[in-house]
């Protein structure tokens, strides 16, 4: 049986790990190789590295990291941010990681999603979706780090990725983020009911449970986090004993 | 040395940084030579089925792969595995290498998440060298078309999606391929490359 995926998330600028408190007081937390290798050891499905390298010139950096992991890590990597073009998608893949996460980019040439896809594949192509509820059971997609609404209907969106041949959408809730409240149960339940395709919940890990809450309430593939495994709150390892205490199938 | 087929199909680099991380001398090449001298193959790909063997065709190298493959170690990966069998349905009608009996179709369950994408849990059906020191335990797979093996010994491993997912077969001799990513299915995959090696 096809187990639970828990992913945790590193964000990197300029080669380092970091993490933001509000998109200000960004402050470093490591060595991006080093801490994949610890989430590894921890039992991790997947690494994400979630490039925020604000400059363009700066997007080697990311690769030289994606490469250097590459070797000493050998479960699957994604890499996301600042990816908008089919060679950013090449680039990307040749330099060790098996997915690309397109976001705000995807919205705004949703062609990419279909050129990646019908290249390099479904399988390497997650689409990253930010979204907020507008009014009950009902959220617009925003990009540029959830700044910009697009007031794009999030169920026509995902139903569009699709589609257009994505392998897997991440979905993040900008009103759970941040919050440590619990992963968006009712945004997550109308996209998954919606498409065919894995989806990932991110955005509102605060505690243990919240994982299998997941798991448990709605049909998503895999759960995402940055901060509680970064501060060393939670393990993978725990997380993972909670979901199986529970019922769910998990490695 | 193994060589690792080049075709332009396939992150090729996951499979020779696992080699490397594990000692074992490699080479990516799509010289027939090359293939020739080497103590046993392995064929990647990702991508869709049509496309991959359209390159392997123009790369020259189908004929030196099936009569390689009758005196060394074959092992196909993902994509790698599915050509090896003789036919697959994806996009239409296409003809594989034929090393192993069986075709590819689209895994079609109503209700099933596709991609099949994540950690799956072996099953081994019979003993394979491949499984040496290892017990059944899950491994990365992402795919949407699945092998259908017509002799039942051709299958050593399968996992649970819906129904049987064919996830490493064989034909009986040298050539051996996995559905699965050995080289992002942590120390699992690593165990059975390094099976792998020790079979040239």
């Amino acid at each position: 049986m096809l187990a639970k995926r828990i992913i945790p998330c590193l964000d990197v600028r300029d080669g380092k790990v970091v993490k933001g408190v509000n998109f200000e007081g960004i402050k470093e937390v490591g060595d991006p190789v080093e801490c994949a290798a610890e989430y590894d050891r921890q039992g991790a499905d997947e690494i994400v590295f979630y490039d925020i390298t604000a400059s363009h010139e700066g997007r080697g950096v990311i690769l030289d990291v994606v490469r250097e992991t590459a070797k000493k890590v050998f479960v699957p990597l994604t890499v996301g941010g600042g990816i908008a073009t089919v060679d950013d998608i090449r680039e990307t893949l040749r330099a060790g990681a098996d997915k690309v996460s397109v976001n705000s980019q995807a919205v705004k040439n949703p062609q990419l999603i279909k050129d990646g896809a019908d290249i390099f594949g479904s399988q390497c192509i997650c689409v990253g979706i930010d979204a907020k509820a507008v009014a009950p059971n009902k959220w617009t997609v925003y990009i540029n780090g959830g700044r910009i609404d697009m007031k794009i209907d999030l169920i026509d969106w995902v139903k569009r990725v699709e589609q257009l041949g994505a392998g897997e959408i991440c979905l993040n809730s900008i009103d759970t983020d941040g919050v440590r409240g619990g992963f968006d149960i009712p945004m997550l339940k109308a996209v998954v009911d919606a498409v065919s395709i894995p989806v990932i919940a991110s955005g509102g890990a605060g505690k243990l449970g919240d994982f299998a809450d997941a798991f448990l309430k709605t049909d998503c593939s895999a759960a995402l986090a940055a901060s509680l495994f970064h501060f060393k709150e939670l393990t993978v390892g725990q997380v993972k004993a909670d979901c199986r205490s529970k019922g769910i199938n998990v490695r | 040395m193994i060589a690792i087929i080049d075709y332009g199909a396939g992150n090729i680099f996951s499979v020779k940084n696992a080699l490397d991380h594990l000692g074992i001398d490699n080479k990516l090449t799509s010289d027939k030579a090359e293939l020739e001298s080497a103590d046993s193959l392995i064929l990647p790909g990702v991508g869709a089925f049509p496309a991959a063997m359209e390159m392997l065709r123009k790369s020259g190298l189908v004929d030196t792969i099936k009569e390689q493959a009758k005196i060394k170690p074959l092992l196909g990966i993902c994509l790698g595995m599915q050509l090896l069998l003789e036919r697959s349905y994806e996009f239409g009608e296409c003809e594989g290498l034929g090393l192993i009996k069986g075709y590819v179709d689209r895994i079609d369950e109503p209700g099933l998440v596709i991609p099949h994408m994540g950690w799956n849990k072996l099953n081994f059906r019979q003993s394979c060298p491949l499984f040496n020191g290892l017990d059944e335990s899950y491994v990365y797979f992402v795919h949407s078309y699945k092998a259908f093996c017509s002799d039942s010994s051709s299958l050593f491993a399968d996992c649970e999606y819906g129904s049987s997912v064919a996830a490493v077969i064989g034909d009986g001799k040298k050539v051996f391929g996995c559905q699965f990513h050995p080289e992002k299915s942590g120390e699992t995959g690593l165990t059975m490359l390094r099976n792998f090696a020790s079979l040239a």
